[in-house]
């Protein structure tokens, strides 16, 4: 929801990452506020997924000019862990499978290591298997995933589940959320979608990076931005992702060169 | 002639030098009332006599060199006076109700336990000796290979207590049987002995377990023989924790009868130089063995796990995983040679050697060795050798675990993999805490 007087989340400026050498995102200007849930969309190789990466502090992205403000510190200063600690969230595209580490291990120690640094308290295994318990029910999980090995095994739709089910349990102000609707059958977005809608809160905001407008038949977005060739192209509302749905991508390149031409 | 006049005499190297000071700490065992025992005591001395220390120009111990242990002057362990001072406790395993203990490699009766269960014999062998002593001159060193092997000799040498298992036919014992071996004293040369014989159809699980309560260099030099009769199964747990300084070389020789079940997992944790020979022999059709093993070391420890499984009959299963997780300047080293004998068909067999290098400095040496001499056979084989995946780092690490914990999470989960397979839940749940411990010191 877009709300008046809220404050400022994310501010993004020039913001130009490579990976190997090679540009990707060549100047991102950005800006998130409380309460907002913003949408990426854009075609394969476009950067919306290494923007994902590069504001969660992937180390194979280097970043070569611009600035990130996230809450009035600067992101980039900040290691992966200390800006989860802070509030921010990635849910992966493709979640890392982890043989050898019962998933309930992974989540307590995940919740706790974010307690500590909100100075709130711990919990032991006992006490947090009743809360995670709780938290699966909003994502119709079964709680035999507790059990398993992180991700290990798990269908798609199954890691999808469980990275919305860290961002329940962390309680992230800024969520980014790669591709989650990629491989889900339609119950399965459906139930997943309704688990992030009921996290979102006037204090916190999601950026959702999707292909396709699928999801946000479910998640309505307040802007809709469309990212290609490592910029942000155009930004609009909601409505923008329908028009995306009919006519594809090539029409906002087109009128963002042409754009550039008259300029 | 040495210029300093030290007592070095003729060819004699240091090496034997160090043999004939070992053996020297013998005419103190008393001689036992059984000829067959004194007789095969001989025979071992006499071999010592023969053998050589190896060095790395043997083949079998090329990556191992085993010099600073021939340097160490080393005593028999003497028998402590009091026994009852040794707290046993933190060592306890609650599911074994019989434990047998012995303090630098002498039975200590007054720690040990032992619950009656299904007619089996678990004891010390003098007293194991008396009444059951056909079954004891059957298999006691006539599976260990003392006659080609320094220190399967040297163990034979000393052979004076030593844990005897018997299990009748068809006794299925479901309380594991606990050997814990600690090591006290410093300088000490120790030979643990175990024997374990598994009549037909019985079932039995045994945990061998060394441990000190002393952070000095000494020398455990270990024997281990096992006979599972027909369609016996067996399930074989041991835990190597000795000090960092310690010195540790065990032999353990399995004999599986037809279609018995052998089924081990070995993990080192301790020792400045461990060297674990495990040799399986399928003796019969239809054998099956699954060999697990977990070597975690650091700083500059090395670990060396030589297995042998010889498929010398038909139809037989073998599995085997073998893990090494190598911080500091360790060094681990794993061999595992798989033999199929001729006329040894439908042999199914896989071995998987993986290996985690947790600095630059850490160093692995693994080597699949197949000898098959039968056409119709499946033997996979397979080694890798890697560091832990940055995605995986990452990922923990956006969720909020700082560098180190997210590395020490995902080695402790490359090692829960051997662990995890160990069938007694207490012992298992006390070695995870301890690699989650030593890989957050190791990293």
């Amino acid at each position: 929801m877009i709300l008046q007087d809220s404050k400022t989340l994310l501010e993004v400026r020039g913001l130009r990452a490579t990976v190997n050498g090679t540009e990707i995102l060549k100047g991102i200007d950005f800006t998130v506020k409380a309460g907002e849930v913003h949408a990426i969309m854009g075609p394969n190789g476009s950067g919306k997924s290494t923007f994902a990466k590069v504001l969660a502090g992937h180390p194979a992205y280097v970043v070569t000019s611009g600035e990130v403000v996230y809450e009035g510190r600067d992101l980039l200063e900040l290691k992966p862990e200390e800006r989860a600690r802070a509030g921010v969230f990635l849910a992966f595209q493709y979640p890392i499978e982890i043989p050898g580490v019962a998933n309930s291990q992974f989540l307590r120690l995940t919740y706790n290591s974010v307690q500590r640094e909100r100075g709130n308290d711990e919990l032991d295994p006992l006490e947090f298997d009743d809360f995670v318990r709780e938290k699966m029910k909003l994502l119709e999980m079964n709680p035999e995933f507790l059990d398993r090995s992180v991700n290990e095994g798990f269908s798609g739709g199954e890691k999808k589940r469980n990275e919305i089910l860290q961002m329940a349990l962390l309680e992230p102000r800024l969520a980014v959320l790669d591709e989650t609707d990629s491989g889900l059958d339609i119950d399965a977005l459906r139930v997943i979608a309704g688990g992030i809608n009921q996290l979102s809160t006037k204090d916190n905001a999601t950026i959702l990076v999707t292909h396709y407008q699928r999801l946000l038949d479910y998640i309505v977005p307040d802007y809709v931005h469309v990212m290609d060739g490592g910029r942000i192209i155009k930004t609009g509302g909601k409505d923008l992702a329908v028009e995306l749905e009919t006519r594809g991508y090539d029409w906002v390149g087109e009128e963002f060169a042409a754009a550039r031409v008259t300029a | 002639m040495s210029a300093q006049g030290s007592p070095v005499r003729g060819a004699t190297t240091p090496a034997a030098g160090y043999l004939e000071s070992l053996l020297a700490g013998r005419p103190r065992l008393p001689a036992s009332s059984m000829a067959w025992l004194n007789e095969l005591r001989a025979e071992a001395v006499d071999r010592v006599g023969a053998l050589t220390v190896p060095t790395i120009r043997d083949e079998e111990w090329r990556f191992t060199d085993i010099s600073p242990l021939t340097k160490l002057s080393l005593q028999p362990a003497t028998a402590p006076v009091r026994h009852e001072s040794i707290d046993v406790g933190r060592f306890a395993l609650d599911e074994a109700t019989t434990r047998i203990v012995f303090v630098d490699g002498v039975h200590a009766p007054e720690l040990s336990r032992v619950a009656p269960d299904h007619g089996v014999v678990v004891a010390n062998l003098p007293a194991a000796a008396m009444a059951h002593t056909a079954t004891i001159e059957r298999h006691l060193g006539c599976h260990a290979a003392f006659r080609s092997d320094v220190f399967a000799a040297l163990n034979t040498a000393f052979l004076q207590d030593g844990a005897i298992i018997i299990v009748p036919r068809g006794a299925i014992v479901a309380a594991p049987v606990h050997l814990l071996f600690i090591a006290t004293q410093a300088d000490a040369a120790s030979y643990p002995r175990c024997l374990l014989v598994a009549e037909t159809g019985s079932k039995v699980t045994v945990i061998e377990d060394f441990v000190a309560l002393q952070h000095d260099a000494y020398f455990t030099n270990a024997v281990t023989e096992m006979s599972l009769a027909d369609d016996a199964c067996v399930e074989h747990i041991r835990v190597q924790r000795d000090s960092g300084q310690a010195f540790h070389i065990a032999n353990c020789t399995v004999s599986l009868g037809r279609a018995s079940r052998y089924h081990s997992v070995s993990v080192a944790l301790g020792a400045r130089i461990s060297r674990y020979n495990l040799n399986v022999l399928q003796t019969a059709d239809g054998a099956q063995c699954t060999i697990d093993g977990l070597a975690l070391i650091g700083e500059r420890q090395l670990a060396d796990t030589h297995t042998s499984i010889d498929h010398a009959q038909p139809h037989g299963v073998s599995r085997q995983l073998h893990k090494c997780i190598v911080g500091g300047a360790a060094h681990g080293v794993f061999n595992g040679k798989i033999i199929v004998r001729p006329g040894a068909q439908h042999i199914d067999s896989s071995q998987s050697s993986r290996n985690l290098l947790l600095t630059a400095q850490a160093h692995v040496d693994t080597k699949p060795q197949l000898e098959i001499f039968a056409d119709d056979v499946k033997c996979a084989h397979g080694a890798t050798v890697g560091q832990l995946d940055s995605d995986a780092v990452f990922y923990l690490a956006s969720r909020g675990l700082s560098d180190a914990a997210a590395r020490n999470l995902l080695t402790y989960a490359f090692g829960a993999e051997v662990i995890d397979r160990i069938p007694v839940a207490v012992l298992r749940q006390q070695l995870e805490a301890i690699v989650l411990e030593q890989t957050a010191s190791r990293s």
